[in-house]
């Protein structure tokens, strides 16, 4: 019996039990749903070093013969993801205790933390199309309720917005799902490939492609379909924020696409073209429009949009090194906007505002804030020694290699302006005096249990480039990025492992 | 054919009321019409004309049987639209609640 259905079944039982216990009894919802996340991240971390011997785990629910059976399998690029994913939900459910520690429905807010864990954990490990849209409506739907979680009228109105378009995204990726079944008769993925690359190309897949680009690139809040991420990510909780910015878009929205279209139809031109103008798009509309932000968060989810376009620009390039830089690009800025989301909750805690023009000297007053969300954004704006700057310079530099010095242009001038709107946006609000105003007290530091997190996770992104050597962490990413680049091979080595 | 185009009709007019009302309970209606579209779709795929219910017995024949595959689906996707039904409608009640009104146009408090 394999343990991998215990990355679901944790967290999602933890939800159900959450509800049961915490509302009678003070104070177990947070340490159910601390322990929850906390199994959850060290099996993802026992499962990826599994990886290191056998290269891929599978199992099928119910020992039924592959491939009618429900798959369940973890190789690389799953492996990577569920690591840094569980490891951003484990320091998220720390940071909530003290963020939503006076609300007197904190027991909803950790059950729906854990239903949106384990979505994105059936997500990672689905080996089957549909289960992976189940799934993803799991993580999705406990999205829509916290980011309404306020129950405010801009939580209310963001909450709103972004239900109707995921909910519309949805319906286009069901009948994508619905036209691949006519098709090949089949939902697993890697029985999907074989088939596909049996019967050649035809009418069926662009059509496909095409909804799934609308569905999965509104979940990843690629450029035209952007338009509900500023409102979420700013109206949400900030742990939430975290979890949405760091989390959701990336395995909803990134991992599926990546999944599909590099795994299931193999990486045509066309596709590949698709995701370079994306992510361009994405580069440049999202870091012009974060330069006017004056609201801290809308700043940051402005920027998220920015540096998804480089992760899509990465995968979109196609070479090893492309996708290599894309996926820790991918790692980084998982790491880096969660810290910053996390920060900015720690700000807004403490000053009660989220104007940047009202804020001055938060170096002084909250060292431990303000000296991390420093390395986050610095980690962001690609400064060496930084995680963020090797991510970006892969992907450059592959561009180069790849003969699209253009491209690499953008992305290099595109980083400049990352740099320059947050030095713009977050200099005052650093460095600045401290304002003395009489009757208020002296603004505090944020409270033991949202700055462990912060320091983890700004010991990450300072930290994340030693992954990068070959002997510490490189064999997650090389493992993850020849998923995706020997994209068909993914079928033989599934079948192969659920045999 | 043509109940492929009537279903293409029906999702049609879901979208056309998500896009231009603005009325939210009319947008949530035309969701709600895009979803039966869809799970519609999804059934006629599997659908055989004179097809039987593909459950086997010792001394049956089965020649011509519908596709159980979509209607389990479906069945698992109906309950995915309540869920996001109730979401939706929760919310609205909230958002009359703040605002006073259902008018999208009206409930624009967040900018930029």
């Amino acid at each position: 019996m394999s343990l991998l259905p215990l990355l679901i079944i944790i967290p999602l039982g933890s939800g159900f039990l959450i509800p049961l216990f915490g509302r009678k009894i003070k104070g177990i919802a947070d340490l159910m749903a601390i322990f929850a996340a906390f199994l959850s991240f060290a099996l993802s971390l026992l499962f990826a070093l599994e990886l290191k011997g056998s290269g891929v785990l599978a199992c099928s629910i119910g020992d039924w013969i592959p491939p009618v059976g429900l798959a369940m399998v973890i190789d690389g690029l799953s492996g990577l993801m569920l690591v840094v994913m569980n490891l951003v939900a484990f320091l998220v459910a720390i940071y909530s205790v003290a963020y939503v520690k006076d609300s007197r429905s904190k027991w909803k807010f950790f059950t729906l933390l854990m239903i949106m864990v384990s979505g994105i954990n059936g997500v990672l490990l689905a080996g089957d199309i549909f289960n992976m849209f189940v799934f993803l409506e799991v993580a999705a739907m406990a999205g829509y309720f916290l980011v309404a979680f306020g129950t405010g009228a801009d939580e209310l109105e963001a909450s709103f917005k972004y239900a109707v378009m995921g909910v519309v995204a949805s319906v286009f990726i069901l009948i994508g799902i619905a036209f691949l079944y006519s098709y090949t008769s089949t939902l697993n993925l890697a029985d999907m490939a074989n088939t596909l690359a049996i019967r050649g190309p035809s009418m069926v897949l662009p059509f496909v492609a095409t909804l799934f680009f609308m569905g999965f690139g509104l979940k990843a809040a690629l450029v035209p379909f952007h338009a509900w991420l500023p409102y979420a990510h700013s109206s949400a909780p900030a742990p939430v924020s975290a979890m949405l910015s760091g989390v959701s878009i990336k395995v909803l929205g990134i991992y599926v696409l990546a999944r599909i279209f590099f795994n299931v139809f193999g990486l045509s031109p066309a596709i590949s073209l698709i995701l370079i103008t994306l992510g361009i798009l994405s580069m440049v509309i999202g870091s012009v429009l974060a330069f006017g932000q004056s609201d801290i968060k809308r700043l940051f989810a402005y920027s998220s949009i920015g540096q998804i376009g480089y992760i899509a620009l990465g995968l979109g390039i196609g070479t090893p090194l492309a996708i290599f830089g894309a996926l820790f690009h991918l790692f980084n800025h998982s790491i880096s906007k969660s810290l910053l989301f996390l920060n900015s909750g720690a700000i807004e805690h403490s000053t009660g505002t989220r104007d940047l023009n009202k804020m001055s000297g938060i170096l002084s007053a909250m060292p431990v804030t303000g000296y991390t969300t420093l390395v986050g954004s610095l980690s962001i704006c690609g400064l060496p020694p930084l995680a963020g700057f090797w991510g970006k310079i892969i992907i450059i530099f592959a561009c180069i290699k790849a003969g699209r010095p253009a491209i690499a242009f953008i992305a290099a001038s595109i980083s400049i302006l990352t740099l320059a709107y947050y030095f713009k946006a977050l200099t005052p609000a650093l460095f600045g005096a401290v304002k003395e105003n009489g009757s208020k007290e002296r603004v505090k530091e944020a409270s033991l249990a949202m700055m462990l997190p912060m320091l983890i996770l700004a010991f990450v992104s300072i930290a994340g480039a030693v992954l990068l050597l070959p002997a510490v962490g490189q064999f997650l990413f090389n493992s993850a990025s020849s998923v995706l680049s020997n994209g068909a091979e993914y079928a033989n080595v599934v079948i192969g492992a659920l045999k | 054919m043509s109940v492929y185009l009537l279903c293409l009709i029906l999702f049609s007019v879901g979208l056309y009321c998500v896009l231009r009302m603005r009325n939210i309970i009319k947008i949530i209606i035309g969701i709600a019409i895009m979803e039966y579209a869809a799970n519609l779709f999804f059934i006629l795929l599997g659908y055989r004309t004179h097809g039987r219910s593909p459950i086997y017995a010792p001394d049956q024949v089965v020649k011509n049987m519908v596709d159980p595959l979509p209607q389990a689906l479906v069945a698992i996707t109906i309950a995915i639209g309540l869920a996001t039904m109730l979401l939706l409608v929760a919310i609205a009640i909230r958002i009359y609640e703040k605002y006073g009104t259902f008018d999208i146009t009206k409930i624009n408090r967040l900018k930029g």
